[in-house]
């Protein structure tokens, strides 16, 4: 990381540019396939992005709970966004070496293997219909046994229940599946499958059926030490295991692409969240990235140890990129950018998000008063499914500006909640936070996380931590990158906000905070 | 759509002055020396946006033509142009108008938090290809404030400079906004040209002939004018109809950004010049 290195990477980007599809140049395409749109990504041998290409798909809300996705579409958006981005960067597939693919967790698909149509929409990570099968787990007094197997307790976030309800109310599906026809993926088990093959015929192979082991961590049917589909939760959830795919890593040849990218191999698959952590190269037990989206992930490297979830955070796969998995311990926020968008469309006190900033500028501090942004209950560490928002401290004095520090606030400290889980989970407190994801726009709100936290926050030049872990994953599987340690080479610091709050001052709003938390609690009936 | 209205913008002003030439010579008979009288068009597009904001409902092309007393294609050309300048919204369901968001960005600018979010990707995006570190800079007083700053991506330790006050005469972003932004930023001559490093220009002829310089180039440059050995370079960040509203920069060792000649290095140069115009592009873009 010398000075000459930034120079370097200039140079080789220029040539890239200018070379308009030289059969020499080498890059990794990376696959994003979001909740909202689907997106391709190209990556230079030191991860600076050539191009992109992105579409939005459809969301279906057949009634009040249910959010489906049409596979059909997001597979015919892959389809277009790859081609788009190689014209965008001047290059062919011929110029790709590997393809790497990160996507939305938890969105549950089964389709016909030899026809290749989807039985149903998927139904994605948002949806909440499995409520009664994840209550009927628990009555059977199966919550130990998920815990220990899977790494946490029956709930309705995860893929397995999903799939059970598909068996039970999709016509044909658990006929098909027990009869070795029906097929069960997330989303990458989708594409791999079409991307090599699909249903075969015309002299091609059929697809290759496979997932890999973070998204298969968060499907409640996986065996967190053995990495295998286990039998018994398998049984308990009722699902036959023909219809699963064979879990691999996330570094690997899983087939050759006969579509799209016709002979470029597609190498690498993770979970969204967990893509972030690699594209943050968050390699060492002990660091931390969180992603700030409309909610927020922080995921926690814990090396070879699995963590625990009694301080309400879900111990989950990393990555596995070799022999040994590397683990991590996953803290979820349902609302923080949403907050923004809520402040903004619903309350209509500023234009756009970005101007909260300015809002939030024009006071030195929130004036005394607390946002608790529990729309549809708390996440980490709370897990408050009855708690409701509340905005507390109102007083004469307070104005627009105090409402945006409060609402920036509040992100700010459903961080430090997850931190603080974190650091006694582990007795190893968190010192340094990798930020990435679009509201590290929102310098006051960075500097605010920093003063917090009491520990420095750093945003990564280029705010594409999600595709970039994919292609690290599929570039490294095909030796373009030797090992994991050179990618740390590539991630630069972009910014970084060192804390500078009085202690006093921090433990005091600490304290508001807690007791304006508790103040949402149990509020729905 | 916004690059293309950026290729538009020239040709909208030529059409212009041409409408104005010859108002001027119909009227008058000669140009020389003599005022331009009022300008129909302006007072036109002047009186559909008293129309527009005193309805307090969108209103229908129709409607405007009649309020008006004219013909349906000059209301339309005239409030098609509006639009394309932000200063007019149309409903997409409705096809109505009312009072675009660009209004309200005339009293005060553009938000500087709206800046930062449209330049963020652009401004990694030069860092990484440059080298070298980037700032985006507004007019405020007496002063340039920085907006953005991204790290030189070589692992040094750096400290953040967001919200930062920096001097207009001394910086690259500074005496960008002063070339460009003539109106956003006092004279010259009314600045306290502080002596930073031996390389600050202190007085105003210096001054005056280094803005000038960059006007001719389209870059302002600082060679170790602020900070002794770290220089920069700086380009104008246009909105909608070519108003500078804020400067984007690169800074690095003087030696690495600037060759024998003095003049900034043509590969980083390019660089700069290219991200601005693609931020310019996102800042012309209707909203």
């Amino acid at each position: 990381m010398s000075e000459r290195h930034g120079r370097s990477v200039g140079v080789s980007e220029s040539a890239v540019r200018s070379s308009g599809g030289g059969v020499r140049e080498r890059v990794v395409a990376a696959i994003d396939q979001g909740t909202t749109s689907t997106r391709c990504l190209l990556f230079t041998r030191s991860g600076r992005m050539l191009a992109v290409a992105q579409r939005e798909h459809r969301q279906h809300y057949p009634e009040s709970g249910r959010v489906e996705h049409d596979a059909e579409e997001i597979w015919r958006n892959v389809a277009r966004v790859v081609p788009e981005a190689l014209k965008r960067a001047g290059l062919g597939p011929e110029n790709i070496v590997a393809l790497g693919i990160a996507n939305q967790r938890e969105t549950t698909l089964v389709w016909n293997r030899h026809t290749g149509v989807p039985l149903a929409r998927a139904i994605t990570w948002q949806d909440t219909r499995t409520g009664s099968i994840v209550a009927d787990l628990v009555e059977q007094g199966l919550t130990d046994l998920y815990s220990a197997t899977s790494g946490f307790g029956p709930a309705a976030y995860f893929a397995g229940p999903r799939l059970r309800w598909l068996l039970d109310n999709v016509p044909g599906a658990r006929e098909g599946a027990e009869a070795g026809d029906v097929l069960f993926g997330t989303m990458e088990s989708w594409l791999i499958w079409r991307l090599t093959g699909g249903p075969g015929g015309s002299g091609g192979p059929p697809g290759v059926h496979v997932t890999d082991v973070t998204n298969a961590s968060r499907t409640m049917m996986m065996d967190l030490r053995t990495l295998e589909w286990s039998p018994k939760l398998l049984e308990t959830l009722d699902v036959p295991e023909r219809m699963l795919p064979e879990i691999r890593s996330n570094a690997e040849v899983y087939g050759v692409c006969s579509e799209v990218l016709p002979g470029v191999p597609v190498a690498g698959a993770l979970g969204d969240q967990q893509a972030a952590l690699v594209g943050q190269t968050c390699f060492s037990p002990g660091e931390v990235k969180c992603t700030y989206g409309t909610g927020a992930f922080l995921l926690k490297n814990t090396g070879s140890r699995i963590g625990g979830s009694a301080q309400g955070l879900i111990p989950t796969v990393g990555y596995l990129m070799g022999d040994t998995p590397v683990y991590a311990l996953e803290g979820s926020i349902a609302v923080t950018g949403s907050l923004v968008q809520w402040f903004r469309d619903s309350l209509g006190m500023i234009g756009t998000a970005a101007q909260i900033e300015t809002l939030a500028m024009t006071v030195p501090d929130n004036g005394g008063c607390y946002v608790v942004p529990a729309f549809s209950g708390l996440y980490a560490p709370h897990w408050q499914p009855d708690a409701r928002g509340v905005i507390v401290g109102l007083t004469s004095y307070i104005t627009r500006g105090h409402l945006a520090r409060a609402v920036l606030e509040a992100t700010a400290w459903q961080t430090r909640e997850v931190v603080d889980a974190m650091n006694a989970e582990s007795g190893i407190p968190v010192s340094r936070l990798k930020a990435d994801g679009g509201m590290t726009a929102d310098h006051l709100l960075m500097q605010y996380v920093a003063d917090v936290l009491d520990v420095p926050v750093e945003r990564p030049l280029g705010s594409e931590a999600v595709s970039l872990g994919a292609a690290y994953a599929a570039g490294l599987a095909v030796g373009h990158w030797p090992d994991a340690e050179v990618l740390r080479a590539n991630w630069h610091r972009a910014a970084r906000w060192e804390p500078s709050m009085d202690p006093a001052v921090r433990e005091r709003e600490r304290e508001n905070w807690t007791r304006a938390v508790l103040r949402s609690y149990g509020w729905a009936r | 759509m916004s690059e293309a209205r950026n290729h538009r913008a020239p040709r909208q002003r030529a059409a212009f002055d041409h409408v104005e030439l010859i108002l001027t010579t119909t009227s008058h008979g000669r140009t020389l020396g003599r005022v331009p009288g009022p300008i129909q068009s302006v007072e036109r597009a002047a009186a559909i946006l008293r129309l527009l904001g005193g309805a307090g409902r969108p209103l229908a092309l129709a409607e405007l033509a009649a309020a008006l007393d004219l013909p349906r294609p000059t209301v339309h050309g005239l409030v098609r142009t509006l639009r394309e300048e932000g200063l007019v919204d149309q409903d997409r369901a409705t096809s109505h108008y009312r009072p675009g968001a660009g209004l309200r960005r005339l009293g005060t600018g553009w938000d500087r938090h709206d800046l930062r979010a449209r330049a963020m990707n652009w401004a990694d995006a030069l860092a990484g290809s440059s080298g070298c570190a980037v700032f985006l800079a507004v007019p405020d007083l007496a002063a340039a404030i920085v907006v953005h700053h991204v790290f030189r991506p070589d692992g040094s330790p750096q400290t953040l400079r967001t919200n930062t006050e920096q001097p207009l005469h001394a910086t690259a972003w500074g005496k960008c906004l002063l070339a460009f932004a003539p109106v956003a930023t006092p004279a010259p001559r009314e600045l306290e040209l502080r002596r930073y490093t031996g390389r600050t220009a202190t007085t105003v002829v210096m001054l005056e002939a280094q803005l000038a310089g960059a006007r001719s180039r389209g870059m302002a440059t600082d060679v170790g004018e602020y900070e002794a050995g770290v220089g920069g370079a700086a380009v104008p960040l246009r909105s909608g109809g070519g108003l500078t509203v804020a400067a984007l920069g690169i800074a690095a060792p003087v030696e690495d950004l600037f060759g024998g000649g003095g003049e900034p290095r043509r590969a980083q140069a390019e660089q700069l010049q290219h991200a601005g115009r693609e931020i310019s592009a996102q800042l012309g873009s209707l909203r």
